[in-house]
């Protein structure tokens, strides 16, 4: 392992983007490589800096209307890290951090501010503010169902030819015709989920790092994981979601054979939205 | 007798109006006491309900004839409320909203309780804020500060400021009494007419960038020597840990001073206030002392870490109901990697959440839903258990359970 080159993650605008708590994505991101032995270098981007193109992974948060606007302006100032976002690294961009790179926003007054026309989306304002908990399936292969907390009022459309990250199965997602969630293209996975994701969804996290670093990496057994999966998964949520980790593990299994049963039945012709059925059988803690 | 004879002959709506406020406030007492009966809760914010349903102008009707000071901000509106509530009580009987319930119906509730007190020291939900002033006339209102707190119900930070900002624009004469420190107070406060500014200190700025309005030049401020004020230095012993505690009591005097409380008797008053509705009291319950911290928000939290400093040992309990804010994402705003190695539980109906975090901070630590059964795995002496709202009000209804014969 000795010399080998460490994985230079660029967490952008953190003091602009980060209302809802995803400055966690790169502290889930930083502690997976670390714990795999792969050496980490992270550069914190703030507003009166200019940006470092040469990272591997970049990352971005969410945030309020102005705070919005301002990193749309910032990054279209710095046209040679769009350049590095579109085509050289890969990158997580979360809520505002998703719609900065599209085409256009509409703020709260309806008023468009041009974005860093990366993506092709546009996001207008939607009818009603989508808050709560999202359950969707991913795209990826191998990750399976992402859980999130979405909290945001744009209503983003994406451009032919350009993909969601999942199908919502539960939640409001991108809020238009096809119920996607978030964007997928080769260089950048976009999301509404907070929680944040990455601690939510370790796979998704794997994921990313496997995109950059090209290796196979060992699975890391955190002890609450599952039940923090559980929690968000079961098609029963109940509150109080006191699990044990048995439980969650039990009730884990249980999803993902449901879901893949119903996605391979059902793909083709996109999926339908979670009824929040049981997979045939159900017996809870009898 | 006599005289409200001679008025409600003279005004016969009067007269009505009166009857009927008596009856509403006669039939949230009932309710009170029906809820307290069959044990539905502590039974204030029923009552406050139910007079709410009857007459929904309660709350002007209700201080109509009073002084009233509002306490708002995301964190330390409680114990300020408790503080400037200890020093009024010098000048006379004060009705407060003590329990923390600080939507119009807790409010509503205090009222009811005391319907003779002169002053009333009323804590309020900052989303509520532009409302209840409407309703109740301040003459004093206390800003500690503004951060993310509740975003699922809040949305915003900035648009929770901009309410702020416009009830006090819509109240020229109330006197606001504002902490200098966090640039959003600032920012939501200036151009009021009647501004008392303190220093009353903000760790918590993540949320105020790109706010950079001149700190305003203060009349009020806090070092070790004790409280500085229009009439000089004066020593603040405080039994409630913490700095961020002193930033609070200097609010508190400040307050209390726009009513006409000298500094020093302030002072006396605060050094009786030892626990804050249940926060920072020290439980006894089997081999453990717990010593119970409050904490709602990553600010909050943030504040709280370094008087964890040398605690043997910690339960984190994390709930995430509609009043704690259902995102638990906050909890990576929280430094927790600055916790050194000690025996830790994470607990709560989140604790899956809360020790995942844990685990990501390299703390070491075991995880238990049940807070007295995580007690359990803690070895006998002294507990810092921090929790979050409904987490803390169940802990303590718990433990206060077990106490009983």
């Amino acid at each position: 392992m000795s010399g080998e080159s460490a994985v230079r993650i660029g967490a952008l605008l953190p003091d602009v983007l980060n209302t809802y708590s995803d400055g966690g994505n790169v502290t889930v991101l930083a502690q997976r490589l670390r714990w795999r032995g792969v050496p980490v270098e992270i550069s914190t981007v703030t507003v009166d800096m200019v940006p470092p193109v040469g990272c591997d992974l970049y990352v971005l948060g969410g945030g309020e209307d102005a705070a919005q606007v301002f990193a749309a302006d910032w990054l279209r100032r710095h046209r040679h890290l769009c350049a590095a976002l579109a085509e050289n690294a890969m990158t997580l961009a979360v809520c505002a951090g998703l719609q900065v790179l599209g085409g256009w926003m509409e703020d709260s007054h309806g008023r468009r501010h041009a974005g860093a026309e990366i993506l092709d989306l546009t996001t207008e304002r939607g009818c009603r503010r989508a808050v709560g908990e999202v359950v969707t399936w991913c795209a990826l292969p191998d990750v399976g169902a992402l859980t999130g907390f979405e909290n945001h009022r744009g209503a983003t459309a994406l451009g032919p030819g350009t993909a969601p990250l999942g199908r919502v199965l539960r939640g409001t997602g991108n809020e238009t015709a096809g119920r996607g969630e978030g964007v997928l293209t080769d260089h950048i996975v976009g999301t509404y989920l907070h929680g944040p994701v990455l601690a939510r969804n370790p796979a998704l996290a794997d994921a990313l790092l496997h995109a950059v670093t090209g290796r196979a990496l060992q699975p890391l057994d955190l002890p609450d994981q599952a039940a923090v999966r559980a929690d968000r998964l079961s098609p029963r949520r109940r509150w109080p979601g006191l699990l044990t980790p048995e439980r969650a593990g039990e009730s884990i299994a249980r999803i993902r054979e449901h879901r893949s049963r119903r996605y391979r039945e059902e793909a083709p012709h996109g999926i339908a939205r979670d009824r929040r059925q049981g997979p045939g059988r159900h017996d809870d803690g009898g | 007798m006599t005289s409200s004879r001679v008025r409600a002959v003279r005004d016969p709506r009067a007269a009505v109006r009166a009857a009927w406020t008596e009856t509403v406030v006669l039939a949230g007492r009932i309710a009170c006491s029906l809820s307290r009966g069959l044990r539905l809760g502590a039974g204030g914010v029923v009552g406050g309900r139910v007079v709410l349903a009857l007459e929904p102008k309660a709350l002007s009707v209700l201080t109509r004839g009073r002084r009233v000071v509002l306490v708002s901000g995301t964190n330390g509106k409680t114990t300020t409320a408790h503080l400037l509530a200890s020093a009024l009580r010098t000048l006379g009987p004060v009705a407060h909203n003590a329990s923390g319930a600080n939507m119009p119906d807790g409010l509503v509730a205090a009222l009811v309780d005391d319907r003779s007190a002169r002053y009333a020291v009323l804590e309020v939900d900052e989303l509520y804020l532009a409302g209840v002033a409407d309703a109740v006339h301040p003459a004093v209102l206390v800003l500690s500060n503004l951060s993310r707190d509740q975003l699922d119900r809040g949305f915003e930070v900035h648009a929770v400021a901009e309410g702020v900002s416009a009830a006090i624009a819509a109240h020229p004469g109330t006197v606001v009494v504002a902490n200098a420190d966090d640039p959003l107070v600032v920012g939501a406060v200036t151009g009021a007419d009647r501004v008392v500014w303190v220093a009353a200190g903000a760790e918590w700025q993540a949320d105020a960038v790109g706010e950079a309005p001149a700190r305003p030049e203060v009349r009020w401020s806090v070092d070790g020597s004790g409280v500085r004020g229009p009439e000089g230095t004066t020593p603040l012993r405080l039994s409630l840990p913490g700095r961020f505690n002193r930033g609070n009591a200097t609010l508190a005097m400040a307050a209390a001073g726009a009513l006409g409380v000298a500094q020093p008797d302030a002072a006396a008053a605060f050094a009786g206030v030892t626990s804050v509705s249940g926060r920072y009291a020290l439980v006894d319950r089997g081999p453990h002392t717990l010593r119970l911290l409050l904490g709602k928000n990553p600010a909050g939290w943030g504040e709280l870490l370094p008087i964890l400093g040398n605690a043997p040992a910690l339960l984190f309990v994390v709930n995430a109901h509609e009043a704690d804010g259902r995102d638990t994402s906050w909890l990576w705003d929280v430094p927790f990697e600055q916790l050194p190695a000690r025996p830790t539980v994470a607990s709560g109906e989140q604790a899956a959440d809360i020790g995942l975090r844990l685990s990501y901070a390299e703390v070491d630590h075991r995880t238990e839903p049940d807070p007295l059964a995580a007690l359990d795995l803690l070895p006998a002496g002294e507990v810092q258990v921090v929790a979050n709202y409904t987490a803390f009000l169940s802990l303590r209804r718990r433990l206060a359970r077990k106490a009983a014969p």
